[in-house]
């Protein structure tokens, strides 16, 4: 299995244009972000960007998580893509904070997806997704 | 000399290469002169082995001496349990490692 | 002690599950070593010298006679029948075979443990005080946030691939007994007009580059805990160094843009962060404070300990500390036997510690920083009782931190990181002092060896510290002076060229020497240090 998605609306046709260069054009409406650009950058334009890219060169690299909550903290609706080393073991971190395309270099097993998914019922806390942390479950 | 070592994947217990397949003896180890790198990618591959590496070595009259202590202390186990090394019996067994 | 409710027990339940499938994944060929590796390590799962090495969480260094019997369980079963506790108030088993890691772990979880947080760049199994809820100088019992921090911190996903890995202390006392300040975060719960709040310390640790944290905020409200530690936390995973291992733990990048730039970013952070409802209701505060409620003490029994025994009187003035509670006790059980090695305990006496602990102690234990056990809640009236219990287990050296109470790490005889040997120098040492009434004359004594710059041993912070080093394939040993991992925190100082094995026992008891004949009244080693300052020590040493 290639890419990963979890959105229902269509995939935008146009490649990502780097945050530089996003930030000097007005028109673009797909970015990337490397490693160790700021996320809080694109917070201004988010409500004209249809697509974010964050780019993983390295798996142990995890800049990326942070930069997606941020994202998503700022409200931030359109899709946010993982792309690069990303593993199969890392997809669930990568959903709680808010990514709901994968672009993986090496492609990931479809089974290993779903079980790695589906494994935990409980998260302890709160993040960018819906679910809910055990002490609003304990006590409602 | 140049030896292969390893861990075995399944048990963990550290391995020599020797010449056909692997012992827990480094008294069994053999030269793998300049072979060691293919002969690591093929048994690797295989899981025969797990984080293979290569290693100098010298022979002596009791076997293969690795040139590292660190690979020496692998060869024997814990030199303060000698009880849970591969010569449990033997109070000497220790000292070539040091 | 914190039970496990339904969802605590799905959350470790569904690990043993994803770890067994990670395992046969890598035994199938379906992953590479390389692949395979990071997971393992998650999971406290290292390779080390002679097999693989499970290390085991023991949150904040509490747990129950039932938890202890299963590391004794674990170590008949799996291991060689031994386990060693560790300076972070772990445990690690040295046999363990990859196939058995599995069953390992889905036995840990009938007894509310894990491997969780055990290894790799996240934050670590959170450490306290082995006194928790039995000193006197605490203003409140710091377990119940820890255990708040532990499940917070459990698979966090912003903070799993952190620049480095991240360990956070929390005491609730002045004299501190977890070397906090040499954590990434040490926190220390303090009071202030009747409320509860926490100091934090940024930036600590030891490593190559030892660093003492800062304070970084001296009262964050006990209801922002969680997102004060999560905004630290978020700009340490944001702007601390990737480029260099070396450089990667938050000490340097406190150390780098200084603690007022860390702290106002934190702060800004902490200002967006604080919307975010991350922190639990104070029902969960609640709940998870209500598991750490005092046991139910007896009211009004003896105060007097019968001293007739002189082998218990000594016992009992070096390895029994004061309670909060009248007719109780804290008892040290060192696992610092001369000859023996310092932290491991056989399966047998893990047994015998715990049912120790379950007959007279409420049914707890800790493990301390400095690999010994406490049995945190013992009446008076049945110390002598208890002590006979450990003599014949051997395990009452009167020993408690004295010169042969040593912390050392597991050095070459086990770890692949290491330089040189660290256990047989404990041993050697212990030997040269064995005379209980020398090791008693020397006093409170702190001798912490590494075998590698890692300092796992915590050599940094020993009044005497030893450091393996490697001097051309042999191995070689320096020595350093004035550590201090308690509420003085200090970082020791190198005393010069290195030592071979019987060299640095010599050195260290020219310091010892040294110290008997310039100390004045009651001077502890590190006081007199500190007064006279280095050079006595140096020209002792060296000549
Ligand atoms: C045998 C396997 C072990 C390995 C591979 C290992 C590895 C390491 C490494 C690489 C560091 C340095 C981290 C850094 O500076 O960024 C470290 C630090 C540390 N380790 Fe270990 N360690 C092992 C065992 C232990 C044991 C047995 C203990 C306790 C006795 C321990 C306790 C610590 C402590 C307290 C630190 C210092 C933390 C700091 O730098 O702030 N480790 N370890
Ligand atoms: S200090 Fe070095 S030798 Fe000792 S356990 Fe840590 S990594 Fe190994």
């Amino acid at each position: 299995m290639g890419n990963l998605r979890f959105r229902d609306d269509a995939a935008l046709d146009q490649p990502a244009v780097a945050l530089s260069a996003f930030l000097d054009q007005s028109n673009a409406t797909a970015v990337r972000l490397e490693p160790g650009e700021d996320a809080r950058l694109l917070i201004p334009h988010l409500d004209r960007i249809a697509l974010i890219e964050v780019a993983f060169p390295k798996f142990r690299d995890g800049r990326g998580y942070s930069a997606a909550r941020i994202l998503r903290e700022a409200g931030y609706a359109g899709e946010l893509r993982a792309q690069g080393d990303v593993l199969v073991d890392q997809i669930r971190e990568m959903r709680r904070c808010g990514f709901d395309s994968f672009v993986p270099d090496k492609p990931l097993d479809a089974a290993v997806v779903k079980t790695t998914l589906e494994r935990y019922d409980n998260v302890y806390q709160r993040a960018a997704d819906a679910a809910v942390p055990v002490w609003k479950l304990r006590h409602g | 000399m140049k030896l292969l070592t390893g861990n075995d994947l399944a048990s963990g217990a550290v391995t020599w290469w020797t010449g056909s397949g692997w012992s827990l003896h480094v008294e069994d180890a053999a030269d793998v002169g300049d072979q060691g790198d293919s002969i690591l990618a093929t048994e690797e591959a295989a899981r025969r082995v797990n984080a293979p590496y290569i290693i100098d070595a010298v022979a002596t009259p009791q076997g293969p001496r690795p040139a590292h202590i660190k690979d020496r202390v692998r060869a024997l186990g814990p030199t303060v349990r000698l009880d849970l090394t591969l010569k449990p019996a033997d109070p000497a067994a220790g000292n070539w490692v040091i | 002690m914190y039970k496990y409710d339904q969802y605590d027990q799905a959350i470790v339940d569904a690990r043993v599950d994803e770890f067994r499938d990670q395992v046969r994944r890598r035994m199938a060929g379906e992953m590479t070593e390389d692949q395979f590796k990071p997971l393992r390590l998650m999971n406290g799962l290292y390779l080390q010298l002679h097999a693989y090495m499970l290390r085991v969480a023991i949150p904040y260094g509490t747990l129950d006679s039932r938890q202890m019997h299963m590391l004794a369980h674990i170590a008949r079963k799996y291991d060689r029948d031994y386990g060693h506790f560790t300076t972070r108030q772990n445990i690690q088993y040295n046999w363990i075979k990859l196939e058995d890691a599995g069953d390992i772990l889905a036995d840990l979880a009938t007894v509310e443990m894990h491997a969780i947080q055990t290894s790799g760049n996240c934050i670590r199994n959170i450490s306290s005080d082995q006194y928790a809820g039995a000193a006197a100088d605490e203003v409140t019992d710091p377990r119940p946030w820890a255990e708040l921090l532990r499940q917070w911190s459990t698979f966090h996903p912003e903070f799993s691939y952190l620049p480095r890995k991240f360990k956070i202390a929390v005491i609730a006392s002045d004299e501190d007994r977890a070397a906090m300040r040499l954590h990434d975060i040490g926190i220390q719960l303090v009071e202030r007009e009747g409320k509860l709040g926490a100091a934090f310390y940024v930036g600590g640790g030891m490593g190559r580059t030892p660093m003492i944290a800062p304070l970084i905020k001296d009262f964050v409200p006990i209801e922002d805990f969680l997102s004060y530690s999560e905004a630290c936390l978020r700009v340490y995973n944001r702007y601390g160094r990737r480029d260099n291992i070396y450089k990667a733990r938050i000490k340097i990048l406190v150390h780098e843009i200084g603690a007022d730039e860390y702290r106002r970013q934190v702060e800004e952070e902490f200002a967006h962060v604080k919307t975010l409802g991350i922190d639990p209701p104070v029902a969960e505060l609640e709940r998870i404070t209500a598991f750490f409620a005092p046991p139910a003490f007896e009211a009004g029994i003896t105060d007097s300990v019968d001293r007739s025994d002189p082998d218990f009187a000594v016992w009992l003035d070096q390895n029994v500390k004061a309670h909060k509670q009248a007719g109780y006790a804290i008892v040290n059980i060192s696992l610092k036997k001369t000859g023996d090695i310092p932290g491991d305990a056989s399966s047998a006496q893990i047994d015998v510690m715990a049912d120790i602990a379950k007959d007279y102690s409420f049914d707890e234990l800790r493990v301390t920083h400095a690999q010994n056990i406490v049995l945190p809640h013992v009446a008076k009236r049945d110390l002598y009782a208890v002590w006979q219990k450990l003599v014949e287990a051997d395990l009452a050296a009167a020993n408690l931190d004295l010169i042969s109470d040593i912390i050392a790490c597991p050095g070459l005889d086990y770890c692949s990181l290491a330089n040189a040997r660290s256990i047989p120098v404990a041993q050697k040492i212990a030997k040269r002092f064995a005379d209980p009434a020398r090791q008693r004359d020397l006093g409170e004594l702190k001798l912490k060896i590494s075998g590698c710059i890692n300092a796992c041993g915590h050599h940094h912070a020993g009044h005497i510290g030893i450091l393996g080093v490697d001097k051309k394939g042999t191995e070689n040993y320096q020595l350093s002076l004035g550590g201090s991992g308690a509420e003085d925190t200090s970082i020791g100082k190198i005393t010069g060229p290195g030592f071979d094995e019987d060299g640095i026992v010599d050195a260290v008891e020219r310091v010892t020497d040294k110290y008997i004949q310039l100390r004045e009244g009651d001077e502890r080693f590190l006081d007199t240090y500190r007064r006279v300052g280095f050079d006595p020590f140096k020209e002792a040493i060296y000549g």
